[in-house]
């Protein structure tokens, strides 16, 4: 019996969990997926918003301030890369102007820290490569980016390491609550039992809210194509750089991000299918031509990688964090659209006290530890903690991933680490290999012998990202013995 | 705690193990320098390089005179370097390089035996060789399923691990690599069904498009690209179209096919990372440094040799030019720099590149200069100037982007040369 079952192990998801972990209680994050942080948090746009686009007054400006003021420490405790690098919106016109002013006076509203407007020159001498027809830009210092998946791996880990249990494949088809206890069954026939439920399935947050009893929200995907750069152009700019946004979304935007690449996007589409991650000649070229405009100098010959991700919005444009109207001892989680991921650690603050107004007992544990143990970064570190690393373990001398300088100590780690990768994805998640210019074509073959053997299965079940995603079909001819 | 870490120093350090790297290691000794004095930093636990995987014959037909393996004609020259008793690290990473106040070299590099190791070499061969295009760069739009591999990556799997990573294949791209696999994905029981060329012409050479697709029936589209993946989990399928002459997809030519996986062999790209982080320059084209006859960079000292340098088509060229290589560093470190002129060799009109981009006069020996044409080209003269006098004039009767083209210079036709730069251009017939 569990205390408190969260479904969705997102961004959301795993932050909530975590934050649950410093109590007294028994905890699980229930994941339809094969890994965490593979919906709207595997692929968004990795920005720590400022909070100047929200509505004054809204659930989204009050989250999106204050989840952005706790990212430093949030981030140093889960050694997570986070930068404030800071935001510019660019203004090309006059009407630009004015979405700029109004803009400003929202971030005052929502108590953004340093928001200005600055001249086009201005801007011009912060960021050198933006467009010459910029002729103003507000600029938001405590904009920030971080990487999102990244984040909510080492949230689940860390809430894991903690004491919570995390169940992937487990997808939420049917619930039932009795006598006090609500039980949850998956579509492969397991069941969870809990007290609480915490509904944090994002896209699908909508389906399970209605799974749970609770029929009144809507959620539809919102596409967003993006385009991923070689880090020769990481250096293009130092802020995230966004256009003037429009009732679509926040607009292209042209950002570093910590991994010192450069991200480009996204489109903004709404669609009604919510899986269709599919790319299109459309959008990508859409991408470029929209980034160029803001940073006319960007080489997109230096494209590394495109990716769709479907941000989850519904129609009232508004976080919904409440308990459910209908039913006992469940809270809805729903509408988490941009700024989601910037507003994650003050959702998951705010349902804890939500939880406790619903009279789950808050006793802290003892032993809580708020600090996570990172895989190491060979890459990152020097001479000095190189030799020490490999001292302790030979496979840190090993290089796989020759573009992302990985090494296979770190693959190791993130085969047993929580929370564990199970496939090739979440290798590369983990540790980057395979993220680099090369795509994989010379790590690959390395990478599913470490996996097969760490995980002490056949290369042949070797799975990209779980399910029927097998990376080989078979042995071959020469190589079948036992044919 | 085991003792790990080394210091080393070395006249010379050759980056790589594949066949440019052993035959710049044979020359050097060949050339003078004492075996011992070198050192091979291999990333690989053998020497051989991406032979190692090409299991296919037609390896040595220029230098040898028979046809070999891959493997086999790899051996030759790892059995060389044995004799000569040149040393090599394997599984070793090369992580850094860069040119020291006193004009040595730093490497530093790492591997599990030996952790980190620093070492400070004279001069320096580099012969990483190159890597493929992969989806990423491709952008190819659609979903991204498990399935799509590059050819040498599917290469690797099937005869080194030997693993199938597909039974129904389409591939893009018809560089050499792509075709190879077409044939040997066939004779392990898979199905290629097609492959498509984003341009009206084989990236590939004519002999591989003849043994490799049409012995085996699998049609290759010229002027055709894969405009959409299919599959969520693994490939189901991918859209084919027809592209124009600015290669942009024409509508309504859109074909299906079903697969379960695509190879790409769309283009090699040199391995060039460490180069441009030394501050070697570039050439734009090639993607390799910027050498002189001798393959020596404009680093003094740094040599580059094979398809780090250039993508060949051919091993037996990366193994004359590693000789170049190979033989310059040893002159380079008996002699130090060349006292003459340096002249600039320009390509022009269809010629899209050529190495040497430099050549150092008065020449002692002929130079060849090698490089590729933008286009298919029919009866033309390759001509090379030096302002109004004509060094070279040749007739070729075809001359095709898949394959690498040379001429060769005599010493004494530029013997008389001592400025102005070098253009090679085709004048059609």
């Amino acid at each position: 019996m569990m205390d408190v079952a969260v479904i969705g192990a997102g961004v959301v998801g795993a932050l909530v969990a975590r934050e649950l972990s410093r109590y007294e209680l028994d905890v699980c994050m229930l994941e339809k997926a094969d890994d965490v942080a593979m919906g709207t948090s595997k692929a968004n746009s990795a920005i720590i918003h400022a909070g100047f686009d929200c509505q004054p007054g809204s659930v989204m400006a009050r989250m999106n301030v204050r989840g952005n003021a706790m990212m430093d420490e949030l981030a140093q405790q889960l050694s997570v890369p986070f930068k404030r690098n800071g935001s510019m919106v660019l203004g090309f016109n006059e009407e630009d102007t004015g979405t700029l002013q109004v803009l400003l006076e929202r971030g005052i509203k929502n108590g953004v820290p340093g928001v200005k407007i600055v001249s086009g020159d201005e801007a011009r001498a912060l960021e050198p490569n933006v467009s010459g027809e910029v002729v103003a830009a507000l600029v938001a210092p405590s904009g920030g980016i971080v990487c999102p998946y990244e984040l909510t791996i080492a949230a689940a880990g860390n809430a894991m390491d903690n004491g919570v249990q995390l169940f992937t494949g487990f997808e939420v088809v049917e619930a039932h609550f009795e006598n006090g206890v609500w039980t949850l069954v998956s579509a492969d026939g397991n069941e969870v039992q809990a007290k609480v439920v915490v509904n944090a399935a994002g896209l699908f947050s909508d389906r399970v809210a209605a799974i749970l009893g609770d029929t009144d929200y809507h959620v539809f995907p919102r596409r967003g194509e993006y385009l991923l750069l070689d880090r020769d152009q990481g250096t293009m700019v130092s802020h995230t750089i966004f256009q003037c946004p429009s009732a679509m979304g926040k607009g292209i935007l042209v950002t570093p991000t910590v991994d010192g690449n450069l991200l480009l996007g996204p489109t903004s589409e709404n669609r009604e299918d919510r899986e269709d991650t599919a790319t299109t000649a459309e959008g990508l070229a859409t991408v470029a031509r929209l980034a160029s405009k803001s940073v006319p100098g960007v080489n997109l010959r230096a494209v590394i990688t495109s990716f769709t991700g479907l941000r989850s919005c519904s129609t009232a444009h508004d976080f919904v964090i409440e308990p459910s109207k209908n039913q006992p001892q469940l809270v809805e989680i729903t509408g988490i659209e941009s700024p989601g991921l910037s507003s994650a650690p003050a959702i998951a603050e705010y349902v804890v006290s939500l939880l406790k107004e619903m009279g789950v007992q808050l006793k802290e544990k003892a032993d809580f530890n708020p600090y996570r143990r990172p895989i190491p970064r060979f890459r990152e570190m020097d001479i000095e903690e190189r030799r020490k690393l490999i001292a302790e373990d030979a496979r840190f001398g090993q290089i796989i991933c020759r573009c992302e300088t990985v090494t296979a100590g770190e693959i190791v780690r993130a085969l047993h680490q929580n929370p564990p990768a199970h496939d090739l994805d979440g290798v590369k998640r983990r540790t980057r290999t395979g993220m680099g210019r090369c795509n994989g074509g010379f790590c690959t073959p390395q990478a599913v012998e470490i996996i097969a053997k760490e995980l002490g299965i056949p290369a042949e079940q070797v799975t990209k990202c779980g399910g029927g995603s097998r990376l080989l079909v078979g042995k071959a001819k020469e190589g079948d013995l036992d044919a | 705690m085991r003792e790990i870490g080394a210091e080393m120093e070395r006249e010379l350090v050759i980056i790589g193990g594949g066949p440019a790297g052993l035959a710049a290691a044979a020359a050097a000794v060949e050339n003078g320098v004492a075996a011992e004095d070198i050192l091979i930093l291999e990333r690989e636990p053998e020497l051989g390089g991406i032979l190692l995987q090409c299991i296919h014959n037609g390896f040595g037909i220029h230098r040898f005179g028979e046809e070999l393996s891959g493997p086999e004609y790899a051996a030759r020259f790892a059995k060389k370097v044995a004799e000569l008793g040149i040393p090599s690290l394997l599984s070793t990473m090369v992580l850094t390089l860069h040119r020291m106040e006193d004009g040595r070299k730093e490497i530093t590099a790492v591997s599990s035996a030996h952790g980190l190791i620093r070492l400070k070499a004279r001069a320096v061969v580099l012969a990483m060789g190159c890597r493929e295009r992969g989806r990423g760069a491709l952008n190819i739009p659609g979903t991204r399923p498990a399935g799509i591999y590059t050819a040498g990556a599917a290469q690797k799997f099937v005869n080194i691990k030997g693993f199938m990573p597909g039974r129904k294949v389409v591939i893009l791209g018809s560089g050499d690599i792509g075709l190879i696999m077409a044939r040997r994905m066939t004779l392990e029981g898979a199905k290629v069904e097609v492959v498509a060329e984003l341009m009206p012409y084989s990236g590939g050479l004519s002999r591989n498009i003849q043994q490799c697709l049409r012995d085996f029936d699998i049609p290759l589209l010229l002027s055709h690209t894969i405009t959409q993946i299919h599959g969520k989990e693994r490939v189901t399928g991918v859209t084919i179209s027809q592209v124009d002459e600015k290669r942009r997809p024409i509508l309504g030519t859109e074909q299906y096919f079903a697969c379960d996986t695509v190879l790409l062999s769309c283009g090699l790209i040199p391995e060039n990372e460490l180069t441009r982080q030394a501050g070697i320059p570039l050439d734009p084209v090639t993607g390799g440094a910027v050498v002189g006859e001798n393959r020596e960079t404009e680093m003094p000292g740094v040599f580059a040799a094979g398809n780090v340098l250039h993508v060949h088509d051919l091993v037996d060229f990366v193994s004359a030019e590693a000789e170049l290589a190979g033989a310059g560093a040893a002159r380079w470190l008996a002699e130090g720099d060349h006292a003459g002129v340096k002249l600039a060799v320009r390509p022009q009109g269809v010629i899209r590149y050529v190495v040497p981009q430099t050549v150092s006069l008065p020449a002692d020996e002929d130079v060849r200069l090698f490089f590729r044409v933008g286009e298919v080209v029919e009866k033309a003269a390759v001509i090379v100037e030096c302002g109004e006098k004509v060094l070279y004039k040749g007739m070729r009767p075809k001359l095709l982007p898949g394959e690498m083209e040379s001429v060769t210079l005599k010493a004494e036709t530029l013997s008389g040369l001592d400025s102005g730069q070098l253009t090679v251009r085709l004048e059609k017939r």
